[in-house]
């Protein structure tokens, strides 16, 4: 078995009373796409942040590549996120910066490339996902949802990195602006030959991108399977969960 | 009260938890703060520095302050000289009105006006915009990006307030000053020549000086607080606008409360 790129080992997480996370264990292997599905609060983003080290866990161990870097820090931390990228839920572009300065964001900051080799590598990764030249110099405000989430891939992928998250990358859009992201996430994970896990509770998205799929519920990984056996986990709580009803073993969150 | 509630079994508050769990929250929140602005302070004291981000912080906290600076110190100035004029008159000391003018404006008024303005202005801004960087992911965006906050974000603020400020204060007490010479010449028939010499004899360095020290601390206060309590922003609008405003009260109050303590300070080595 090839060494897993990411690997979660019984992470726990709680917030006061609150126990988010109760003892998550899930690995990724290289250049694989995992989806982790859940429903709203059921702790997939405080999973993401702990894997990306954003949150430290209460207990259980992180590893990239096979080294435990649950309580890295300075340097050691840094080199990890230098192989990793993370496209965020609302986008989270810098708005007082223009669009290749989000882009270049880490050659210009942690890599101190010149400006000018770095507005030419944001311009050529903007191409990559669909965006011409012109839309460089606007700042986010100026521009829509859908252009501001592929700035958001642009910036993800400028680094070519192993490891790629994506939270709820369609969340906000509308179906057909969702397609094309999935297309381009698709195309953009793949030519990277990255490895990607994405957390989502969008079933078309999770259908399209995913290798393999995982659900997460209350705080533990439940249920983990090919992206083509989802229709037929053998599951409840998947079934309701792919099926959208709002009965079943699983409470809706409301 | 093993339950940690804060009323007894009768459902009457317990005044004794009330008030140790506010004392403990008051503990916990100020060693908090100790620290934030501890690695605020490692992080603006050590290099590489942001150059760019500290030029575009000195031009957003010190020029964009000058109206409402200048503004101020003119009607203190005014309004001082006319306090001043009418109190001395009841034992004849109305003479002295240009020597208590400017050593309360460069001592005392200038530095916590402008203080007091920033607190507003500047404390309350950054809070929002700090927030605002937090509750859309930003400051998470930076740190996976390599980009330590305190570095690219609180640091080029602390150190931008801490050096624009002396400046400001500098400018508040001359047309402090001003104010108060304006008044006096134009509406209390001081000779204005005699006013301005007055003023200038009496005026020691130490005066200017004491002003300008109590600066560089209000704008330490000022970075530190709007970094501070924007950084812990809670969601939506009422988190960013509740952080502006804790953000503001804290920093206003610190800075009359370090002025305080710095008068006492410069009053106890004699300056």
């Amino acid at each position: 078995m090839t060494q897993p790129i990411l690997q979660l080992k019984g992470v726990e997480k709680s917030f006061g009373s609150n126990q988010v996370l109760r003892g998550v264990d899930i690995d990724v292997a290289p250049g694989n796409s995992l989806v982790v599905l859940g429903g709203s609060g059921s702790g997939k983003s405080v999973m993401l942040k702990n894997a990306l080290g954003l949150m430290t866990p209460d207990a259980g161990q992180i590893l990239f590549n096979g080294e435990d870097v649950t309580h890295d820090q300075g340097r050691e931390r840094e080199a990890m996120r230098a192989r990793i990228g993370m496209l965020f839920q609302s986008g989270a572009l810098f708005d007082s910066l223009t669009v290749w300065e989000n882009v270049a964001f880490r050659l210009l900051n942690a890599e101190k490339m010149k400006r000018s080799d770095a507005k030419e590598r944001a311009i050529e990764t903007l191409k990559k996902v669909r965006l011409g030249s012109s839309v460089a110099d606007l700042y986010p405000a100026e521009i829509s949802g859908g252009m501001q989430k592929r700035v958001a891939l642009a910036r993800a992928i400028i680094t070519k990195p192993d490891l790629i998250f994506f939270d709820e990358p369609t969340t906000g859009l509308d179906p057909i602006t969702a397609d094309a992201i999935n297309d381009l996430i698709l195309e953009q994970v793949k030519a990277l030959g990255a490895a990607a896990v994405t957390i989502t509770h969008d079933m078309a998205s999770a259908r399209k991108v995913a290798d393999e799929i995982a659900m997460l519920f209350e705080g533990r990984i439940i249920w983990r399977g090919p992206a083509s056996s989802i229709e037929n986990s053998g599951n409840a709580h998947v079934d309701q969960f792919v099926n959208g009803r709002a009965d079943g073993p699983i409470q809706p969150a409301i | 009260m093993s339950d940690g509630s804060t009323t007894n079994s009768s459902g009457f508050p317990n005044p004794l938890a009330w008030l140790g769990r506010g004392a403990i929250g008051l503990f916990a929140e100020t060693g908090r703060l100790a620290i934030f602005a501890g690695r605020t302070k490692a992080a603006a004291f050590t290099p590489p520095w942001n150059l760019a981000q500290i030029w575009k912080q000195i031009v957003a906290i010190g020029f964009y302050s000058l109206p409402v600076v200048g503004l101020s110190a003119v009607f203190i100035g005014a309004a001082l000289a006319l306090n001043i004029y009418t109190g001395g008159n009841r034992f004849g000391a109305e003479q002295f009105v240009p020597n208590i003018v400017v050593l309360g404006i460069t001592r005392e008024l200038g530095a916590t006006i402008t203080g007091l303005m920033l607190a507003g202005r500047v404390t309350a801004g950054i809070a929002a915009e700090i927030g605002a960087m937090k509750v859309t992911e930003q400051i998470d965006a930076l740190k996976t990006l390599s980009a330590n906050p305190f570095r690219y974000l609180y640091a080029p603020r602390f150190l931008a307030a801490c050096i624009t400020l002396p400046v400001l204060v500098l400018i508040s007490d001359i047309i402090g000053v001003m104010g108060g010479w304006l008044v006096s010449v134009f509406a209390l028939d001081f000779d204005s020549t005699t006013y301005l010499r007055n003023t200038i004899d009496f005026l020691t360095m130490e005066d200017v000086v004491v002003g300008l020290i109590k600066a560089v601390i209000f704008g330490a206060v000022i970075a530190i607080m709007g970094c501070y309590q924007g950084s812990k922003s809670k969601a939506g609008a009422t988190g960013v606008g509740r952080a502006a405003t804790l953000s503001m009260v804290g920093a206003a109050v610190l800075v009359l409360a370090s002025n305080y303590m710095l008068s006492t300070l410069f009053v106890r080595i004699g300056i």
